[in-house]
């Protein structure tokens, strides 16, 4: 655990980058410093590892106020990567990642083996291990640059914008596969970045900072962003902050209505009832095993005499429970039922999920 | 023009004979030469570093040692070595101090240049891994500055090669004594002898160090693929 205690540093110039900081960064979690630039969230960032000393203030981690560890001692048992990365460029790959292994001194068998297995964990070719940095994609230093930062295997790891040097189409992948690495390590992170979204995807715990320093709320994402603590906060979070919201909710946070169900041997009259009941033009069709056959209008299986004689046409877009709210959302306004219709992991009909039930979760 | 005086100029200008009765001696004078320069150069470096070092510590020094250096640097070389006589005689001293000096502006300057270059990010990277300071610029720093210290230290071996042959003049000078005893006699061949090897002997010099640095830097080989 790092806890910031009344944390304040002042530059020389007089600027005050972090003013009266009190934070504490649980173990295990992925706390994401967030704000504009200026905020001082690099600063604070850069003050657990003595990169930057505080003016006043403590800085606990793990029980241990840092100012009375010995700087490069601190560095080595806390893991740091950088948008820049700032791989040796005079070094193989796998010499950086045995940097830090080195400093500390293992032997030459135990950094070769831990070398293989990080390459490993961040899905990196054994053959890169010979390579200078220069011959790698970005997305690939990237990737060295966690591998070398995980290699003691620190209980700590801070990320300075460790995802915004490469295309967005790369750094989606890195930032998910970051998200299954972590699954795996546990790590306490801290992690900074500009961008809400990526804060907002990354975060178990989310602090947003504004200019000079000043805290102005320390949340789960998802709270965050249903109640903002001030206009500021919220103006930083965007306009579309619902949607975002929508984003981190799974669709079995809300109770799926059985709605209009039919089977193909179903008399058309009864599906013209079932749907005026249910205050819509349309049916689910489900077979005896309740599995998904799709949907069709009401008025044409009454027309035709059984549901299976009409035309049942597939939902295009299907919800799982896992799936986020968002995806539902846009399963909605892509049919023309309305409606994102939920099924299992065996294709069996699980309800269905409606723009009401969506605003009632969220507001 | 037919019976002009070239073919007996050509004559004069490398007796065969002269060179292979004098085999020992531009040996010698060779192997002088070349200790000259090694040393200078060895005893530059030594003091560039510490100085270079100074400079990027304590910035407000870089332009005063600049300013000393670079003003060894516009002394010309003969008054210099004459300068020196009073305190250090007709001495290999003499010459050695004369030509570290002159190497001096070169060599801090790479050195400084070559250091300040490293990539910010590269330095920052190794202060959080947890590097100590002296490691951080023997083992990060250093070697990735060498391709400029290297450069510095060809256009300091160069240089020196030709100013050895003035300090003929206070009784050493390697090459440079070939260059006095065809004054005297009023004969060319030692002062061809000694241009050429002095030619070759910088040559084969500024080979040498870009081999050395090829050896020092094989990360840079792959570049420009």
């Amino acid at each position: 655990m790092i806890s910031f205690e009344s944390v304040t540093k002042r530059f020389p110039d007089g600027t005050t980058a972090v003013d009266n900081l009190d934070l504490e960064v649980p173990e295990g979690d992925l706390t994401v410093l967030v704000g504009p630039s200026g905020c001082g969230k690099t600063t604070t960032l850069r003050m657990i590892n003595r990169m930057i000393e505080a003016t006043s203030g403590r800085i606990v981690v793990d029980g241990q106020d840092v100012a009375k560890v010995d700087p490069p001692e601190l560095r080595r048992r806390i893991g740091y990567v950088i948008q820049q990365i700032g791989l040796f460029p005079h070094r193989t790959i796998g010499e950086n990642i045995a940097t830090v292994p080195e400093l500390i001194g293992w032997d030459a068998r135990r950094i070769q083996a831990r070398v293989t297995e990080l390459l490993d964990l961040v899905g990196l070719p054994a053959e890169v291990r010979d390579r200078y940095p220069h011959q790698l994609s970005g997305g690939q230093r990237q990737r060295v640059g966690v591998a070398r930062a995980l290699a003691v295997d620190p209980p700590i790891m801070l990320m300075d914008e460790p995802f915004g040097a490469v295309d967005p189409i790369v750094r989606s992948r890195l930032q998910d596969e970051f998200l299954r690495l972590q699954q795996e390590v546990r790590k306490t992170i801290v992690f900074v970045t500009h961008d809400i979204d990526e804060a907002i995807k990354m975060g178990d715990r989310i602090a947003v900072f504004r200019q000079g320093g000043h805290l102005e709320q320390y949340a789960p994402p998802d709270e965050l962003l249903a109640e903002p603590a001030n206009d500021l906060v919220a103006d930083f979070l965007g306009t579309e902050r619902g949607l975002k919201r929508l984003a981190l909710i799974p669709v079995s946070a809300v109770k799926a209505e059985p709605g209009p169900v039919v089977s193909p041997e179903d008399d058309g009259r009864r599906a013209l009832a079932v749907a005026e009941a249910y205050g819509s033009d349309w049916v689910v069709v489900v077979d005896g095993d309740r599995r998904l056959l799709g949907w069709a209008h009401a008025r044409e299986a009454a027309e035709r005499g059984r549901v299976g004689d009409a035309a049942i046409r597939p939902f295009q877009l299907q919800v799982k429970a896992t799936d986020s709210l968002r995806a539902a959302l846009n399963a909605m306004v892509q049919s023309r039922t309305g409606v994102a219709v939920r099924v299992s992991d065996g294709d069996r009909y699980e309800g269905i999920v409606t723009l009401e039930l969506l605003s009632k979760e969220i507001s | 023009m037919t019976d002009g005086p070239a073919p007996v100029l050509a004559a004069e200008l490398i007796r065969w004979s002269w060179i292979g009765d004098h085999l020992d001696d531009i040996r010698d004078d060779l192997l002088q030469h070349v200790q000259l320069t090694v040393l200078a150069v060895l005893f530059g470096l030594l003091l560039a570093f510490p100085l270079a070092l100074a400079a990027i510590r304590w910035p407000r020094l870089y332009g005063p040692i600049l300013g000393t250096t670079g003003m060894l640097f516009t002394i010309p070389s003969l008054a210099l070595f004459i300068l020196l006589i009073p305190f250090t005689g007709l001495s290999t001293s003499t010459s050695l101090i004369g030509l570290t000096m002159y190497t001096l502006l070169i060599l801090i300057r790479n050195i400084v240049e070559g250091l300040r270059g490293v990539d910010r990010d590269v330095r920052e990277a190794a202060e959080a891994m947890g590097y100590t300071r002296a490691r951080q610029l023997l083992q990060v720093e250093l070697p990735l500055a060498l391709p400029v210290i290297i450069a510095g230290i060809r256009i300091a071996t160069v240089t020196t090669i030709g100013l050895v042959t003035v300090t003929a003049l206070i009784g050493q000078g390697g090459l440079g004594q070939l260059f006095i005893d065809g004054f005297t006699l009023n004969f060319a061949t030692p002062i061809v002898v000694g241009i050429v090897l002095s030619a070759l002997l910088a040559f084969t010099a500024d080979l040498a160090l870009v081999g050395l640095q090829h050896q020092l830097t094989p990360w840079a080989r792959s570049r420009g693929r």
